[in-house]
């Protein structure tokens, strides 16, 4: 009985974690039916879900909100499975102009889609929304990196594999003067950096973060100071399978927010067919576990399931 | 709209390119001819000459063109038969990378062109010059221009019809707080004028007329000098009455002691298909006289009549 408890609190997410137990619950459902009794021990006995008023059971509301976001992980990630891409990345974009999403979901975007792929989610945006993304973004969010934010939506980047060495290393340079000489709360509006992260293609800024290190001998995000902002734009051009890994990990940390464990879905959903290997293979060696190791112990039910075979276990 | 005219039986791919090749073989280079095949083909016509040239003679058309022509004559043969996108893309690089204030083909492109044109321009030129538009236009432009220049170039602009009008009247008011104040590059100028859609904008720019009694552009005069201030009618207009625009453009570049060839080539070959045929209209209103009477008194022979076939006025 108290395996049965346990394992019944466990499948309502009573231990944290992501999603529910679907089918331990509908077990539990046919074991239990017509034994209020045994329902009425199991209520009293989940502290902090179940309480009182005088003599009233009632449901803690915490416990419906909470409820109801890990029933939904399952039908999100089916939702956004089955859906296009473009439209994906553009609600996604959407959300953050209206649901306080936060914006590096935009630089994720931005930064790690290809030029086309990226065309194709601003086309979606138009359809969905009809305004531009670039017009939103611009008009909705004011914060210092707003200008930053724009470029990065409104760029279409040369793919080709040319790259002319002597300008990036000349970048460099730039841009190591003006880290030098700006307070870093001003370097993320200042126009060289913006110019040259927004519109430069992305062979061209890998060379140029090579030439930073070489010419620095440091990595430029340790330059970069608290700048979350300009951090992630350099990591999701320059190591974009590192910025998922990273992502991830803080979807599992205790305490996550709800935005951060969002990310869990978005994540594995928009790389499943593109860099999972890569991204697998980063995590388990920035973290010394195994990702499919970390969804089985974290995850329940179906939504644990989808993960799993998304990530190609 | 357009003043191109195409005969209504059209020569295959292949009898065209032919003609062509009979224009340039032997002494000299039969100009007529070039023009009678070539300034009636739209785009898709001229694309399929080329192609068919190409896997006939086993050069590009555009060489044989090059070798054959001069002058002013083989400058705008050479732009009319490229495609539309590769055209944009060529008069971009070269205004990006010799780009002076006073230079306003970069605001041409970008608001005279449909977002999904624009859009086009830019994939030509990943193609053409293996770099982005953006980074040439931000790579060589400073300052205020810079700040009007690059989001320009790399807008992508709502296509619907939709307005909201009190989005307008507020954008409207803004632009207005700014311009009195002698803001001109705010970010929140550049914002609305290079973010927003075209319908949003005409909508924003009647209000601003409606509320503060001064179309926009005549608050935006306060020093007819100043180059940066004209780059900001010129966005206005563009997005309001490109064929205004064009049509000013063209009247100066005939007026000029000697003709500003480069101008008048750019503007017939890039809207000859578009709207020539309502920028002629606007000539005529304004000056009292064809735009036709204008290029026959002031340029001549082969640049002359290509000019006028592309007007729709030769006898071809």
């Amino acid at each position: 009985m108290a395996d049965e408890t346990l394992s019944l609190k466990k499948a309502f997410s009573g231990h944290g974690g992501f999603g529910v137990d679907e089918t331990t619950m509908a077990a539990m459902v046919t074991k239990w039916r017509k034994q209020p009794d045994q329902k009425s021990r199991f209520r009293s006995d989940f502290s902090g879900f179940f309480t009182k008023i005088g003599s009233i059971e009632k449901c803690e509301d915490d416990f419906l909100l909470r409820l109801k976001t890990e029933f939904s992980r399952f039908k999100n990630i089916m939702v956004l499975w089955l859906m296009h891409p473009w439209e994906r990345d553009a609600r996604w974009m959407h959300h953050v102009m209206h649901k306080s999403y936060p914006f590096t979901v935009i630089v994720e975007i931005a930064c790690t889609r290809t030029s086309e792929e990226l065309l194709g989610a601003k086309r979606a945006y138009q359809a969905l929304f009809n305004h531009s993304v670039e017009e939103d973004v611009a008009y909705h969010i004011k914060e210092s990196y707003s200008k930053l934010l724009v470029g990065l939506v409104s760029s279409f980047r040369y793919e080709g594999p040319q790259v002319d060495n002597d300008m990036a290393k000349w970048e460099a340079k730039a841009l190591g003067n003006v880290i030098k000489s700006s307070g870093s709360g001003k370097l993320i509006q200042n126009e060289e950096v913006v110019r040259i992260l927004t519109t430069r293609s992305k062979r061209h800024l890998k060379a140029t973060f090579k030439h930073y290190k070489e010419l620095h001998g440091k990595p430029i995000e340790e330059d970069l100071g608290a700048n979350l902002c300009l951090q992630e734009t350099v990591k999701c051009i320059d190591k974009p399978a590192k910025y998922f890994s990273e992502a991830i990990n803080i979807a599992f940390k205790e305490g996550a927010d709800k935005p951060s464990k969002l990310s869990l879905t978005r994540v594995i959903i928009s790389r499943a067919d593109v860099d999972m290997e890569e991204i697998k293979e980063t995590y388990h060696k920035q973290f010394g576990v195994k990702l499919e190791d970390m969804i089985t112990k974290n995850t329940h039910g179906h939504y644990k399931d989808t993960l799993l075979t998304l990530i190609g276990k | 709209m357009a003043t191109l005219r195409v005969p209504p039986a059209v020569p295959s791919p292949q009898e065209d390119c032919e003609q062509l090749h009979k224009a340039f073989e032997g002494w000299g280079t039969n100009e007529k001819l070039i023009i009678s095949v070539l300034a009636h083909r739209n785009a898709a016509q001229r694309k399929a000459i080329r192609d068919a040239y190409q896997a006939t003679y086993g050069k590009d058309l555009l060489e044989s063109l090059l070798h054959e022509t001069h002058g002013d004559f083989e400058k705008i043969v050479l732009l009319w038969t490229l495609e539309p996108s590769e055209r944009d893309a060529l008069l971009a690089n070269e205004a990006a990378t010799k780009w002076h204030p006073a230079n306003r083909v970069l605001i041409e492109i970008a608001c005279a062109r449909s977002s999904q044109d624009l859009f086009t321009v830019r994939c030509a030129y990943h193609k053409q010059y293996k770099r982005s538009l953006e980074e040439d236009v931000a790579a060589h432009t400073k300052a205020d221009f810079r700040k009007l220049l690059l989001p320009l170039v790399s807008a992508y602009r709502y296509e619907g019809e939709e307005v909201n009008m009190h989005l307008a009247k507020s954008e409207a008011k803004l632009l207005h707080d700014k311009i009195s104040d002698k803001a001109y590059s705010d970010e929140e100028v550049i914002r609305v004028l290079t973010t927003r859609s075209k319908p949003q904008l005409i909508a924003t720019f009647n209000q601003y007329n409606n509320e503060f009694g001064n179309p926009i552009n005549k608050d935006l005069k306060s020093d007819p000098k100043d180059d940066y201030l004209a780059a900001l009618r010129a966005v206005v207009r563009l997005i309001c009455c490109p064929e205004k625009y064009f049509e000013k453009v063209i009247r100066l570049s005939l007026n000029k002691l000697g003709t500003d060839e480069t101008a008048l080539t750019r503007i017939v070959a890039t809207r000859a298909e578009v709207d020539l045929k309502l920028i002629k209209e606007v000539y005529q209103s304004r000056n009292s006289v064809p735009l036709e009477n204008a290029v026959k008194h002031d340029t001549h022979r082969h640049y002359e009549d290509m000019l006028l076939a592309l007007l729709g006025s030769d006898q071809n």
